[in-house]
């Protein structure tokens, strides 16, 4: 077992022009840098063995927490623990510190960050459940010129994201929730520091104590994170009465394929991730107001 | 590959070097800068042994290019004791406590500890134990290492110490 990546070539710029003409340059010979803590140990490992690494961790334009009229805007390169104690981002959503602080360990957090972690494209990240929850869109810069991806239409399958060769992500744009939205994320791990054995997240809002609105994304139950479209349909108007919360949880199900690995067989990870979904919309429903 | 040159502030000193891009953090400290304190565990970034501060982050130094850390400060366990040679309260604390015993995991966890009480200098034992969730002890249980991170957070605060039994 190799700990030692192989050689490669290390750029630091300190703009996402310069970047963008880094990525574009070397194509798929390169890859980005960011908190490094997916990407480093996967290089020690020779999972991964870029011949050039694009270090984004000296670019400002990629920081910073900005709540812009009905939007928060974080930049790629904001770290979990800076985003955990940003009151910004907490006032606007908190569901965002919830499932950080459910993230890996102390240390990780410090220097992994949140574009890290949606563009990495791993089933087992957390945030791209929640982003698919929140309804968020992804700012993405190539050589082309900018353009948006929603979280919804990102994620092709495992590693696999609509993100191009030559492109980097530069922020995380989400639409704030109405006041009084409920949330939650649920995660099950055999440990801290682990991922998901299951994770669900909910966002809803409720009306005169039913459902009005309501998503649901599951992280680590399929080959990406997935929007349980049909669960939160089955929802709307319940105030989660047991046959229609059975329908939902059934219907979340249906839509899980998790691989059978250490953490448990595929039939073991559905029937906890139905849980997940259970406690998830409890909890999120309790602490909705309207 | 090409080295490259960094500089580091290391434990208060100015330190230049050429690196390979792909020197890991904790090999620079242990074995260019001859600071074994920081210790190699799992290597995989499970353990904390090699933890160390970086520019006010407690961070795992098997997970971080040497690269990555030019123009940074750092602080590793061998920075901790007092410039007079006495003890820093954690270090203290640990040996009050008895919060070592094999004494692996200990560099790391005293440099982690260290960064949870500048950001929560009072913490409840709920918040230093997940405050330390990154760095793990396989002798200890814990419950010293909780005990001797509470014993460093009454001392920094200035609370009468009462001598623990030896």
């Amino acid at each position: 077992m190799s700990v030692i990546p192989a050689p490669f070539s290390y750029h630091r710029p300190k703009s996402i022009a310069e970047a963008t003409a880094l990525l574009a340059e070397h194509n798929d010979e390169a890859r980005i840098l960011a908190g490094g803590q997916s990407l480093i140990p996967m290089m020690k490992f020779r999972l991964a063995a870029p011949e050039h690494l694009v270090d984004v961790g000296a670019i400002a334009e990629l920081k910073g927490i900005q709540r812009v009229g009905d939007a928060l805007v974080i930049g790629a390169m904001t770290t979990q623990h800076e985003l955990q104690l940003s009151k910004t981002a907490t006032d606007a959503a908190p569901i965002l510190k919830e499932a950080s602080l459910l993230i890996a360990d102390p240390q990780v957090r410090y220097m992994g960050t949140l574009g890290g972690n949606v563009a990495n494209g791993d089933p087992g990240n957390d945030m791209p459940a929640v982003m698919m929850c929140l309804d968020a869109a992804y700012r993405i810069m190539g050589a082309a010129g900018p353009r948006t991806v929603k979280a919804r239409d990102f994620y092709e399958g495992t590693y696999a994201t609509a993100l191009a060769t030559g492109e980097i992500l530069t922020a995380i744009e989400i639409p704030v929730p109405p006041a009084g939205h409920g949330y939650a994320y649920e995660k099950l791990k055999r440990k801290i520091g682990d991922y998901a054995t299951a994770a669900a997240g909910v966002v809803l809002t409720t009306r005169g104590g039913r459902i009005a609105t309501c998503a649901i994304a599951l992280s680590n139950l399929a080959d990406k994170a997935v929007l349980a479209t049909d669960a939160a349909a089955t929802l709307i108007g319940t105030a989660l009465e047991k046959p229609a919360l059975d329908k939902a949880i059934a219907a979340a199900r249906a839509i899980m394929s998790p691989a059978a690995d250490t953490r448990g067989t595929t039939e073991y990870r559905t029937a906890v991730g139905g849980v997940m979904v259970e406690r998830a919309l409890r909890r999120a429903l309790a602490r909705a107001k309207g | 590959m090409a080295k490259m040159h960094v500089k580091m502030n290391v434990n208060g000193a100015e330190v230049e070097s050429l690196v390979e891009p792909r020197t890991l953090l904790i090999h620079h400290l242990r074995e260019t800068l001859n600071l074994t304190g920081p210790h190699i565990g799992c290597d995989t970034t499970h353990c904390g042994a090699c933890t160390i501060d970086m520019d006010g982050k407690s961070v795992k130094s098997c997970t971080v290019f040497a690269v990555q850390a030019d123009g940074a400060m750092i602080t590793t366990i061998e920075g901790m004791a007092n410039p007079d040679g006495t003890l820093h309260a954690l270090q203290e604390g640990f040996r009050m406590m008895h919060g070592l015993q094999c004494g692996f995991c200990t560099p790391g966890m005293i440099v982690r500890a260290h960064r949870l009480l500048k950001e929560i200098p009072n913490p409840t034992e709920d918040e230093i134990r997940f405050g330390i969730a990154g760095n793990l002890c396989r002798c200890t249980g814990y419950q010293n290492i909780v005990k001797a991170i509470q014993y460093a957070a009454a001392k920094l605060s200035g609370a009468p110490m009462q001598e623990a039994a030896e």
